[in-house]
């Protein structure tokens, strides 16, 4: 088990190291704005003074490092730092209550799309070139192409006209679970839709992908079932591409949220971070964008971890 | 009965296309001679529809003035008008007209997307020979610089860059660029991995030929073929995350016609039944299919695959 624990800590530590290195880009790009910080919250029109009032203010006089690892300790602790737009507003208190929201959705998509997904793409591996394959691939490949507020406003169309379902998702203080769930159905059904293309596609090619090794033909050459096939010897070994399917498109979710949450009005991250950056807000878009930074590093870095697991031969190469 | 009305509709619309797909085909093996009419009798009918749609598309762009009835930018009757003999899509919430919009967002949208893909190629590819060309500290900097800007999240990172610029066309373009020029380089910079061992560059090298030479007389020749697969793939997802933005309100600024801004203008008639904000999406749906098509088609030729 040592070798095990190592390999994770390892990924761990090089996971940390992206995001440091995130950190510092998210943070240092605003050292690329043309002029300042200060001028670009006050505009061209502002005076000399209260420019240089700002920057005192904001600690713009101090040397760019300095500023950085204040703002990175402030972050470790869960500050950080206050809204431009809203003066004096801690970021962590815009942030807090929305987080919850966004993860929420994320997580009921993800509930209802990965099983979906993975569902479709085995049936569609074992009838290969029928005529249901084809009809899921080319609805696949055309939903892949869609963006996702035409998605959104289709199923609004359809289901939110008739009164099914709310088209917007506004989340009441003290709403109960079931409450929770009926609301903010369409956004998740969006979101599902828009990544059950893509994980359906990716999971076919791993699994048909596997279906030409030795093993397979040898199980088919015993008489086993098609469906024995690739439930027993096929899928086990499918684990590691599937898991860094299901990986890469969780993290896709993390773009495709910030889209449906405006289409739903939904209160989530993706909205404030939207309205943040019309109002230039940039300490509020620095945050998410490191917290969503952050939840794709953590997410490529599961796959990784699950894929190695899963396959020995990827333990011991060194 | 709803169902059954859309099914029907649906099995129309295919057919239509089937037979204008087909047509296209006739036409195009017609007009053309040599290697390219033996391509085109083979295309399936997928990817002459894909080819059609593209034409149609172009075709719109350049004709746009003449096309469409009324200016671009000019407010012409009241505000969300229905559609009629004059206005055939209405107007929109200012009371421009939803037909001429429509036709001269084709220039406007997929014109900038068309150059943004141009510009992140010729970054990502200009980069990711030179990395796999030079090798060394060079290479070794570019891929981890690449690695860690692909580390965060492609919309986040424009959104982010977009605060720090502001929204305009020019800076919308330069930072969808860049950030998609990122994968691209990784392309490149692989395939060109494989050629750069080969003995002819070897041969070259000894001859003492320069950097440039190699690069655009020895190895850009033996790696178009995957880079020129990969610009429509790359076209899709410019496309789309443009259309996101603008959708957004943080990509292309109006008065500018637009089909993600027209969604996100006229989004409220959705909700009293009225389809017309769905067609500039539907619009941008259907060029993306249709590329996906011709690249899926291009794909099958380029692997030599055969059923």
């Amino acid at each position: 088990m040592a070798h095990v624990w190592r390999m994770i800590a390892q990924r761990l530590a090089f996971g940390l190291v992206t995001l440091f290195v995130v950190s510092i880009i998210i943070f240092g790009a605003t050292e690329l704005l043309p002029g300042d910080f200060a001028q670009a919250v006050l505009g061209q029109a502002a005076t000399p003074e209260a420019v240089a009032t700002i920057r005192r203010e904001l600690g713009l006089d101090r040397p760019w490092a300095v500023r950085y690892f204040d703002w990175l300790f402030g972050v470790l602790q869960g500050d950080f730092g206050t809204s431009l737009a809203q003066r004096g507003r801690p970021v962590t208190d815009m942030i807090l209550s929305r987080l919850g929201n966004t993860f929420f959705l994320a997580i009921y998509a993800a509930a209802m799309a990965v099983p979906l997904a993975l569902t479709l793409g085995v049936l569609v591996a074992l009838w290969r070139n029928s005529l249901f394959d084809r009809i899921a691939n080319s609805t696949a490949l055309s939903a892949i192409s869609f963006p996702e507020f035409f998605v959104a406003y289709i199923l609004i169309f359809v289901l939110a006209q008739s009164g099914y379902f709310p088209s917007m998702a506004r989340m009441p203080a003290g709403a109960d679970l079931g409450e929770k769930l009926y609301r903010a159905f369409l956004p998740a059904l969006t979101l599902t839709l828009v990544v059950t293309a893509h994980m359906m596609r990716m999971t076919r090619a791993a699994i048909i992908n596997l279906l030409a090794s030795p093993y397979i033909e040898m199980a088919r050459l015993k008489g086993m079932r098609p469906s024995r096939v690739i439930i027993r010897h096929a899928l086990p070994n499918a684990i590691a591409p599937i898991a860094n399917v299901v990986a890469i498109n969780l993290a896709y979710l993390i773009t495709g949220v910030v889209v449906v949450e405006v289409v739903f009005v939904y209160p989530g991250l993706g909205q404030l971070m939207v309205d943040s950056v019309s109002r230039r807000d940039i300490p509020v878009v620095q945050a998410i964008a490191l917290i969503f930074a952050a939840a794709y590093v953590l997410l490529n870095l599961t796959a990784d971890v699950i894929s190695t697991l899963s396959n020995p031969r990827l333990m011991h190469r060194t | 009965m709803g169902f059954l009305i859309f099914l029907f509709w649906a099995a129309i619309t295919l057919g239509v296309a089937m037979a204008a797909a087909w047509a296209f085909r006739a036409v195009a093996t017609a007009v053309t001679r040599g290697e390219t009419q033996r391509a085109l009798r083979n295309a399936p009918l997928t990817a002459s529809f894909g080819m059609l749609v593209i034409f149609i598309y172009l075709v719109v762009a350049i004709l746009a003035p003449l096309i469409a009835h009324f200016p671009e930018r000019e407010v012409v009757g009241s505000q969300f008008m229905p559609w009629s003999g004059d206005h055939w899509l209405g107007t929109d919430a200012l009371g421009r007209d939803m037909f001429s919009r429509m036709i001269y967002g084709t220039r406007n949208t997929v014109g900038i997307a068309f150059a943004t893909t141009a510009l992140a190629f010729l970054i990502g590819s200009v980069f990711g020979l030179l990395a796999a060309t030079v090798g060394g500290w060079l290479d070794q900097g570019l891929s981890r610089l690449v690695d860690v800007m692909m580390a965060i999240p492609s919309l986040i990172f424009a959104l982010l860059l977009l605060t720090i610029f502001g929204t305009s066309i020019v800076t919308l373009i330069l930072v969808i660029a860049v950030i998609d020029s990122t994968r691209v380089f990784r392309l490149a910079r692989a395939v060109a991995e494989g050629v750069v061992v080969m003995d002819y560059i070897e041969a070259a090298r000894l001859r003492g030929e320069g950097l440039v030479y190699l690069i655009t007389r020895e190895i850009l020749p033996n790696v178009t073929a995957p880079l020129v697969a990969e610009f429509g793939l790359r076209f899709c997802f410019v496309f789309l995350s443009i259309s996101a933005l603008s959708f957004l309100g943080l990509g292309i600024q109006p008065p500018t016609a637009d089909w993600g801004s027209m969604v996100r203008e006229n989004a409220t008639l959705i909700t009293f039944g009225d389809i017309t904000p769905l067609l500039p999406a539907g619009a941008i749906a259907l060029l993306t299919v249709a590329v996906n098509f011709v690249v899926d088609w291009q794909l099958y030729r380029a692997s030599g695959l055969k059923e």
